[in-house]
C-alpha cells in the first residue's frame, strides 16, 4: 500500500514534442484515480512514466515516498493491465501469472498458492491450464488482471482495460473492478478516454488536456462545478449544452434571447453560456423554444435534440440543444418545445481562454 | 437433391502444367535415372553397363572417402546451422534495438544475401589466397601456422566461415522480422514482470521465435547439404585430401570427375534417404516444441 506523488513531471520526445507539461498530483494510500481526456493528451504517456515504460524527462515520481525515477520498472512494485492484455502466448494461464513471481525466487508452493488464491477471486480456475489463445476476450482480460494483482504491488496501472471488450461485458468488468479495488484496497491509476467509465470508477479524477491536469477532484464535484469550458464539455453524457452569448445592459444575450439574473459579467467579450441537458425542463410557458428534430427513447428517459430558437449561432451553425427528459414526454418532430432552465445550475465560460466566470 | 455440375475444362491443367513439367523433367525423371543407374556398372569408357544389385551401394557406404565425407557433412552442416543462426539471432536482437539509423544498418546487415554461393567462394578465395589474401596474412601474422591448401582443420574453417557469412544474413532478415512481430506490449508486460534482460530473452523473446527458428533451421540445413556446393567448388575442392568434401561434392566428383555413374548415383540415392529421414525427425520431433 503506497500513495503516489508526481512533482513537476514533464515529458520531452528527442524531436522536442511535448507530450506531459508539468504534471503534479498527490495519490492517497489506496485511491482510484482516473486520468482521462482526449486521444493524444499525454494521460497514457503520463501513466507508462509511472509504469518506468517512457523515461521522465522532468519532475519526481514518488511511490511510497522513494523517488522512482530511475528505479527499472520490475522493481517499482506496480503492476499493469495493459489495453490488449499484452500475456504471453507461449504461456499458460498459471504460467502468465507465476512469471513475475518466479523472477523475483518466490518458492513454487508459494507461487502455486498465490496464484490459485488469485485465480479463485477472479473465477479463472478452469482455465489455469489453458493457453491464452483459447481463452474469449473477457476471459484474456481477467487472466491480465489476475497477473497484476498475483504480484500485489503497491500500485496498480490500468492503460484503457476495457475498451477491447464488447459494451456488456466493459460494463460488468468495470463493476469487477471496482469491486476488486475496494476490497483489495490498492492504489490504482486507470487511463480512459471514456468518461463513463472515468466518472463512475474513480474516486477523483484528473481531466487531462494536452499534457496539463485541466482539473482534478471527485467525479460529481468535476461534473457539477467545472472550472474550464473543456471540463465541462468532456465530463457529462450527453454533453452539455453550449449557448454563445454576451454580457450585454446588465442581461445575458444570444441572439433575441435575453436572460436576466446575471451580474458582474465582463461586457464586449464572448461568452459561452453552459446549461446541463438534465438542467433543462419542458415548461410550455417559457419564452424560450426549441425545434425538436430528433428523439431518442433510451428506456427511462428519452434525450430531445433540437435547435434553440433565437439563439446566436456559432460560425453559422445553429445552436443545437439537447434535454433530458421523462420517457413520458415524447414531442412530435418539428415541433416546438417550450423550455426552462435551472438557472441556478447555468455557467458561463469566457469563450477564448475557457475560463469559467460563473 | 440436385448435384451441382460445374463444366470441366481443361485450362487448370494448362495453368499448372510448366510446374509439373519443371518438376518431372528436372526432378522425377533424374532421380528415376540415378536409381536405375545406382544399379549398374559401367566400364571406363562407358561403352556397355552390366546389373549389378547393390554392389554399388555397399562399395559406397564401407568406402572410407564415404565415411569421412559423411562425416564432415554432419559437423559442417551442424556449425554452419549452428553458426548463422546464433550470429544472425545476436545481430538481429541488436539491429532492433537501434534507434538512429536503423535503416542504414539493417541494410547494410542485409547486403549480403543478393551474393550467390559461387561468388562467396571467390570472395573468400582471394581473401584466403596465400599470395594476396588480407586473412591468409593475417592469421599467420597472429601466430596461427595457418594453410588451407595443407591443413585439413583450416580448410574446414575457411568453408565454414565463408558458408556462415554467406548464410547469416538471410537469417537476420528472418530473425529480424520475427522481432519485429513480438507485440510491443508483450516485451513492456515482461519487463515490468522481469529484470534480467537475459532472462528476458530466452524466457520471452526466444519462444516467441520459435516458429522463425525452425523455419531457419530446415532452411539452413538444406542450404549446408546442397548450396553450399558452390563455395566448395570455388575454394577448397573438397581438398587436402578429400577432407572438405560434403556428400553433394562427392556425388559430383565421384560422377562427373571420377566418371563413375553407378557409385555417384547410389551416393545421391544414399543422400536422398538422410535428407529425407532428417526432415521427418524435424518436423516429428522439434516442430512439437514451436509455439505458433
Amino acid at each position: 500500500m503506497a500513495g503516489v506523488e508526481l512533482s513537476g513531471v514533464k515529458k520531452v520526445y528527442p524531436n522536442g514534442a511535448e507530450a506531459v507539461r508539468g504534471v503534479d498530483m498527490k495519490i492517497d494510500d489506496g485511491e482510484f484515480i482516473v486520468f482521462v481526456g482526449p486521444s493524444g493528451c499525454g494521460k497514457s504517456t503520463l501513466l507508462r512514466m509511472v509504469a518506468g515504460l517512457e523515461s521522465i524527462t522532468g519532475g519526481d515520481i514518488n511511490i511510497d515516498d522513494r523517488v522512482i525515477n530511475d528505479v527499472s520498472p520490475s522493481e517499482r512494485d506496480v503492476a499493469m493491465v495493459f489495453q490488449n492484455y499484452a500475456l504471453y502466448p507461449h504461456m499458460t494461464v498459471r504460467g502468465n501469472m507465476s512469471y513475475g513471481l518466479k523472477n523475483r525466487g518466490l518458492p513454487k508452493e508459494e507461487i502455486n498458492k498465490k496464484v490459485t488464491e488469485t485465480a479463485t477471486m477472479l473465477r479463472i480456475v478452469d482455465f489455469l491450464d489453458r493457453q491464452p489463445n483459447q481463452l474469449s476476450g473477457g476471459q484474456r482480460q481477467r487472466v491480465a488482471m489476475g497477473r497484476a494483482i498475483v504480484r500485489e504491488p503497491k500500485v496498480f496501472l490500468f492503460d484503457e482495460p476495457l475498451s477491447n471488450l464488447d459494451a456488456k461485458l466493459r460494463v460488468q468488468m468495470r463493476i469487477e473492478i471496482k469491486r476488486l479495488q475496494r476490497r483489495m484496497g490498492v492504489t490504482s491509476i486507470y487511463v480512459t478516454h471514456d468518461q463513463t467509465e472515468a466518472m463512475t470508477l474513480a474516486d477523483r479524477l484528473a481531466v487531462i488536456n494536452d499534457g496539463r491536469i485541466e482539473q482534478m477532484g471527485a467525479p460529481i464535484e468535476l461534473y457539477n462545478n467545472p472550472a474550464t469550458l473543456f471540463v465541462a464539455s468532456f465530463i457529462g453524457s450527453p454533453q452539455i449544452n453550449l449557448i454563445p452569448a454576451r454580457f450585454e445592459g446588465g442581461k445575458l444575450v444570444s441572439g433575441s434571447i435575453q436572460l436576466d439574473g446575471f451580474e458582474n459579467l465582463p461586457e464586449n467579450k464572448d461568452l459561452v453560456l453552459g446549461v446541463r441537458p438534465d438542467a433543462l425542463s419542458q415548461n410550455s410557458d417559457s419564452r424560450f423554444e426549441m425545434r425538436v428534430d430528433l428523439v431518442e427513447q433510451h428506456g427511462a428517459d428519452n434525450l430531445i435534440y433540437g435547435v434553440l430558437k433565437g439563439a446566436a449561432a456559432t460560425e453559422g451553425d445553429e445552436t443545437e440543444i439537447c434535454l433530458k427528459v421523462d420517457q413520458q414526454i415524447l414531442p412530435d418532430i418539428d415541433s416546438n418545445l417550450g423550455l426552462s432552465f435551472d438557472t441556478s445550475r447555468t455557467m458561463v465560460f469566457e469563450k477564448d481562454t475557457g475560463a469559467r466566470i460563473v | 437433391m440436385k448435384r451441382v455440375q460445374f463444366e470441366h475444362s481443361s485450362i487448370p491443367y494448362l495453368f499448372i502444367a510448366p510446374q509439373i513439367i519443371i518438376i518431372a523433367v528436372f526432378f522425377l525423371w533424374p532421380a528415376a535415372q540415378a536409381m536405375y543407374q545406382s544399379f549398374l556398372l559401367e566400364d571406363a569408357f562407358g561403352l556397355s553397363s552390366q546389373f549389378v544389385w547393390f554392389k554399388n551401394y555397399s562399395d559406397t557406404i564401407l568406402s572410407g572417402s564415404w565415411l569421412q565425407a559423411a562425416w564432415f557433412t554432419m559437423i559442417f552442416s551442424v556449425l554452419v546451422t549452428f553458426l548463422s543462426l546464433a550470429i544472425a539471432l545476436l545481430l538481429a536482437v541488436k539491429a532492433n534495438e537501434v534507434l538512429r539509423g536503423a535503416r542504414t544498418y539493417k541494410t547494410t546487415l542485409m547486403w549480403a544475401y543478393a551474393i550467390a554461393p559461387p561468388v562467396a567462394g571467390l570472395m573468400g578465395n582471394l581473401m584466403f589466397h596465400p599470395i594476396i589474401g588480407d586473412l591468409y596474412k593475417f592469421f599467420n601474422a597472429i601466430g596461427w601456422d595457418f594453410d588451407h591448401k595443407l591443413d585439413a582443420f583450416d580448410a574446414s574453417f575457411v568453408v565454414i566461415l565463408i558458408s556462415v557469412w554467406k548464410q547469416v544474413s538471410v537469417n537476420f532478415i528472418f530473425f529480424l522480422s520475427g522481432l519485429q512481430g513480438i507485440p510491443t506490449s508483450v516485451m513492456e508486460a515482461a519487463t515490468m514482470d522481469c529484470r534480467s534482460p537475459t532472462r528476458r530473452f530466452w524466457t520471452i523473446t526466444f519462444p516467441l521465435l520459435a516458429p522463425t527458428t525452425f523455419f531457419l533451421m530446415v532452411i539452413n540445413i538444406t542450404y549446408a547439404f546442397f548450396e553450399t556446393f558452390g563455395i566448395i567448388d570455388t575454394t577448397t575442392q573438397g581438398a587436402p585430401g578429400g577432407a572438405t568434401n560434403t556428400l553433394v561434392f562427392k556425388v559430383f566428383q565421384d560422377g562427373f570427375r571420377g566418371a563413375d555413374l553407378g557409385g555417384s548415383s547410389a551416393q545421391s540415392v544414399v543422400l536422398m534417404i538422410i535428407v529425407l529421414a532428417l526432415t521427418v525427425i524435424q518436423f516429428r520431433f522439434i516442430e512439437r516444441k514451436v509455439h505458433y
